[in-house]
């Protein structure tokens, strides 16, 4: 299994690794020589970079190894200090990771204070994507926290001269056989000469705590800072506050691919406070307000001119995507194709076989904060706040785009409003950090959610062929599965069938895309699981029974079967009510186990669909935190109803036709279904991530229910509604 | 160009210099330093930015400096006192009515507008009022239950005489 998850780890950043870093600046003497200097400085200082030793990279197993020192500190006063490399968007990590040093460390959670996403300060633990931070980070967390812990016994035990396996640590202390002797993390720290193994590497073989005996993982700790939260205190990136900070605005071309011919500044040299830079294709303003570097920029707009190039139109896309296809004289992009069996044999041997082809749209994140960053230079060192997924990614752009060495680069991720895969990248913090240059002061840039909507990245398109053979007993014997474009997470068939050929098929997307919720499994699953439907029909079967028939894998078995129970699929399956309809399906990714049932209301003269009714089983191996896995799991069924069934990004003359919120329909309270959650707490099973995966049940289920309801097949995602008027 | 205003915050008087036709949201953030109030799309489609305008919840991102002048304004930083929290702020962290918590604020001074006017509102109610509260996480189940306990603790007037109380 780990070796299947590695590939997909790489998945979700395919787009994003390999695109040039969007702007490269010139450099000039002053800078470069302040540049030499401060690297030199650095370079003489490198053992404070506690980060860039001993970490391998370019794998899961980034922050497996290293020192204590650089995962853990201790106060004088107790107080501990755990760091990661990872962020929090929403999705829990910040409590998850907290609980999971406070269950090793033997502390309450409040003892433990958790430092994220500095890279001055912490150890790169890759990015915060592919739900590989339970997985992986929390496991290096409690690794290191378990090491800390040992330093407490082993100076206990020294100091009152017993052995290390009659101390016992509970509530911070280490606490001898009969409760007389106590010595605390605060007393540790005050000893440093109890600490040798402090600043040794960490040992690779120490023990975790057993799920049966876990104290603090497995309950439902609330949000860490949720206070804040309520009382509007925490800072998001946007909210950052330098001394001296200026706002800054930036001059977007008028569609894709136009490039700036000539352009004024002249307008903005009598605005008050106003610093305006053009740099090769970058042009942006500086001023004491957003408001007034967003004039300033306005004006120069007035003056720009711009040389626009076609682009295609979302009407046309399909075509554009198949006609584009590469098949095969690039080799980086040649297919990637899996097979099993004979094709050709399984296709033969067919009782019945099936053709069918999907489209699924691209759609945008709209994470509620936009990109925002604050950037600030001292000397030839810069430091930016930023709203990514991947700060050290982001690090390296800063870099290279301001030919820096990356020890002179600080990024520093505050919570953030949201990501779902759409903050990997760093143009925002590059932007802020040229403005800042030029104004020489810090400036906080926040892009406007039409700039969000246009310039940031999309979740693929994809466009589908498929053909299967089913058996005379409603076996499934061929299954020949084709992606063009939308990527290869969860492209492979769960099912048991002999004859397959699954192939992803690289394309010329006309729009920018990157990683999203779930990735490339929410198309591949929803394609899939309507087409088993398809399939079921073929055969005579029922839904259920037809997917059961013909699948081994027992932990999805488990939650399709988990989610029929609990919804009473195949005793609502016979109920028949106008224009209501149930479905069903399953899908496993990144670890996790997923089935849902839903039940919806059609109504084809007005070309509509609502969700009523979801059930979700849901399986992740041990759950670590109930209440925030079942958040997750309410907030992908919701945010997978915008995807499944009204979202969609409409383009044409290099122009977003639907790039505003009021055009743009995401779910909202009035969308929101009855929700029911079952989750299978696998306490045998090493915990996942969940953050991801129920997304790719949603829309199946419901394009299932479509069909049950009407008859009609819609294989487009999203589901329109509207195809059930001229169906 | 620039007028001077006058805005009461929190409590607090405030006078401004300022373009008449700048959002009241940037008044809040830049101006006065109150980044609790968050920009979410600019359109007035989100109400991340609400804030409560002479005591009806207004999105300051499309409300203009000058029309908040002489008013009394509450953003989310104004609502407890004393390090006490207001009973809705109460009830969003009982609940965990949030994932990445940006809708938050907007949230939860949508929710006092609400209770300010309706009391007792039906889970109909509720809905059709928040509706118009984005929440891209899709944290709804949970800040639907946190709105519906906070009006289950009756009147505004008994919460605000409640928090007075425990503030006092």
């Amino acid at each position: 299994m780990p070796r299947r998850v590695e590939t997909e780890l790489l998945e979700p950043e395919r787009y994003e690794l390999h695109e040039p870093t969007p702007y490269k600046f010139e450099v000039n003497r002053r800078e470069f020589i302040e540049i030499v200097g401060a690297g030199l400085l650095i370079t003489t200082a490198g053992a404070v970079v506690l980060t860039k030793d001993g970490y391998a990279q370019g794998g899961p197993s980034r922050g497996a190894e290293g020192t204590l020192a650089a995962r853990l500190h201790i106060g004088e006063d107790g107080a501990i200090t755990v760091m990661t490399g990872k962020v929090e968007v929403g999705q829990g990590s910040r409590t998850q990771l907290t609980q999971a040093a406070a269950e090793e460390l033997r502390v309450p959670v409040g003892q433990v204070r958790l430092i994220m996403a500095d890279t001055q300060l912490v150890p790169d633990d890759g990015a915060t994507a592919g739900s590989r931070t339970t997985p992986s980070t929390v496991p290096a967390v409690r690794r290191a926290c378990v090491a800390a812990r040992d330093v407490l016994v082993a100076a206990a035990a020294k100091q009152w001269s017993v052995a290390n396996d009659v101390i016992e640590v509970r509530d911070g202390e280490a606490v001898d056989q009969v409760g007389a002797r106590r010595l605390s993390y605060a007393d540790l720290a005050k000893s440093p000469g109890l600490t040798p193994a402090y600043a040794a590497a960490l040992p690779g073989d120490v023990t975790l705590t057993p799920v049966k005996d876990w104290k603090v993982l497995g309950t439902s700790v609330a949000k860490v800072a949720g206070r804040d939260v309520v009382t509007g205190t925490h800072d998001y990136p946007s909210d950052i506050k330098r001394p001296g900070m200026l706002y800054g605005a930036v001059l977007r071309a008028p569609s894709y691919g136009a490039k700036l011919v000539s352009v004024d500044l002249g307008p903005t040299e009598k605005m008050e406070g106003v610093t305006a830079v053009r740099d090769g294709g970058f042009v942006g303003c500086s001023a004491l307000t957003s408001w007034a570097a967003k004039a300033a920029v306005d004006a120069i707009a007035k003056t720009a001119n711009w040389e626009t190039s076609p682009h295609p139109s979302s009407s046309e896309l399909f075509s554009v995507l198949k006609n584009t296809a590469v098949m095969g004289s690039e080799t980086r992009r040649a297919p990637r194709e899996r097979t099993t069996g004979s094709l050709a044999e399984g296709l033969a041997a067919a009782e019945k076989s099936l053709q069918a082809t999907y489209e699924v749209a691209y759609i945008q994140h709209v994470p509620m904060e936009p990109r925002a960053a604050v950037a600030e230079w001292a000397g030839g060192q810069l430091t930016v706040w930023t709203g990514t997924q991947r700060p050290n990614g982001v690090q390296e752009q800063l870099a290279d785009a301001f030919q820096l060495s990356v020890q002179n680069v600080r990024v520093i991720v505050p919570d953030t409003g949201g990501g779902f895969g759409g903050k990997h990248t760093g143009e925002v913090a590059i932007e802020a950090a040229r403005l800042a240059r030029e104004a020489g002061r810090p400036v906080s840039l926040r892009w406007s959610r039409q700039e969000e909507f246009m310039w940031a990245y999309f979740r693929p398109a994809g466009y589908f062929e498929l053909e299967a053979g089913l058996g005379r007993d409603g076996s499934l014997l061929a299954w020949d599965f084709a992606n063009y474009n939308s990527g290869r997470a969860a492209l492979e068939s769960p099912y048991r069938i002999p004859h397959t050929r699954t192939r992803f098929i690289y394309c010329n997307s006309p729009l920018r895309e990157g990683s999203y919720r779930g990735i490339a499994a929410t198309a591949n699953n929803f394609v899939r699981e309507s087409f088993m439907d398809e399939l079921a029909t073929a055969a005579g079967k029922d839904p259920l029974t037809f997917r059961l028939s013909n699948l081994d894998n027992s932990r999805l078995r488990d939650v399709l079967e988990a989610a029929a129970t609990q919804f009473r699929f195949a005793e609502r399956l016979k109920e028949r009510k106008a224009g209501r309809g149930v479905g069903i399906a399953g899908g496993t990714e990144k670890g996790s186990y997923v089935a849902a049932c839903v039940d919806v209301s059609t109504d084809r003269e007005r070309g509509t669909i609502r969700v009523n009714e979801i059930c979700m089983a849901y399986e992740c191996g041990a759950i670590q935190n109930p209440n925030n896995l079942r958040a997750q799991i309410e907030g992908s069924i919701i945010q997978g109803l915008g995807g499944g069934l009204t979202e969609e990004i409409r383009f044409e003359n290099g122009k977003l036709l639907n790039g505003r919120m009021a055009q743009y329909d995401v779910p909202r309270f009035k969308n929101v279904p009855t929700i029911e959650v079952v989750t299978l707490n696998r306490t045998d099973l090493p915990s996942v991530g969940a953050g991801e995966t129920p997304i790719i049940a949603v829309a199946p289920a419901i394009a299932n229910a479509v069909f049950d309801a009407t008859g009609v097949r819609i294989r487009s995602m999203p589901i329109r509604g509207e195809a059930l008027m001229k169906a | 160009m620039a007028v001077v205003i006058r805005l009461t915050v929190n409590d607090e008087q405030h006078e401004v210099r300022t373009d008449p036709y700048r959002p009241l949201l940037d008044v809040l953030r830049e101006d006065l330093q109150l980044t609790g109030t968050k920009y979410g799309c600019g359109e007035g489609q989100c109400r991340a930015c609400t804030v409560l305008l002479d005591g009806k919840p207004v999105t300051s991102c499309r409300t203009p400096a000058t029309n908040a002048a002489g008013k009394t304004i509450v953003t989310v930083e104004g609502l407890a006192a004393n390090g006490d929290l207001h009973p809705v702020q109460e009830a969003f962290l009982e609940k965990q009515a949030m994932q990445c918590g940006y809708c938050v604020p907007g949230m939860i001074l949508t929710t006092v507008g609400l209770l300010e006017q309706n009391p007792h509102p039906s889970d109909e109610q509720i809905v059709e009022w928040m509706n118009g509260n984005l929440c891209r996480c899709c944290a709804y189940p949970n800040i639907l239950l946190a709105v519906r306990q906070a009006a289950a603790k009756s009147n505004p007037t008994e919460i605000a005489e409640a928090h007075d109380a425990k503030t006092r």
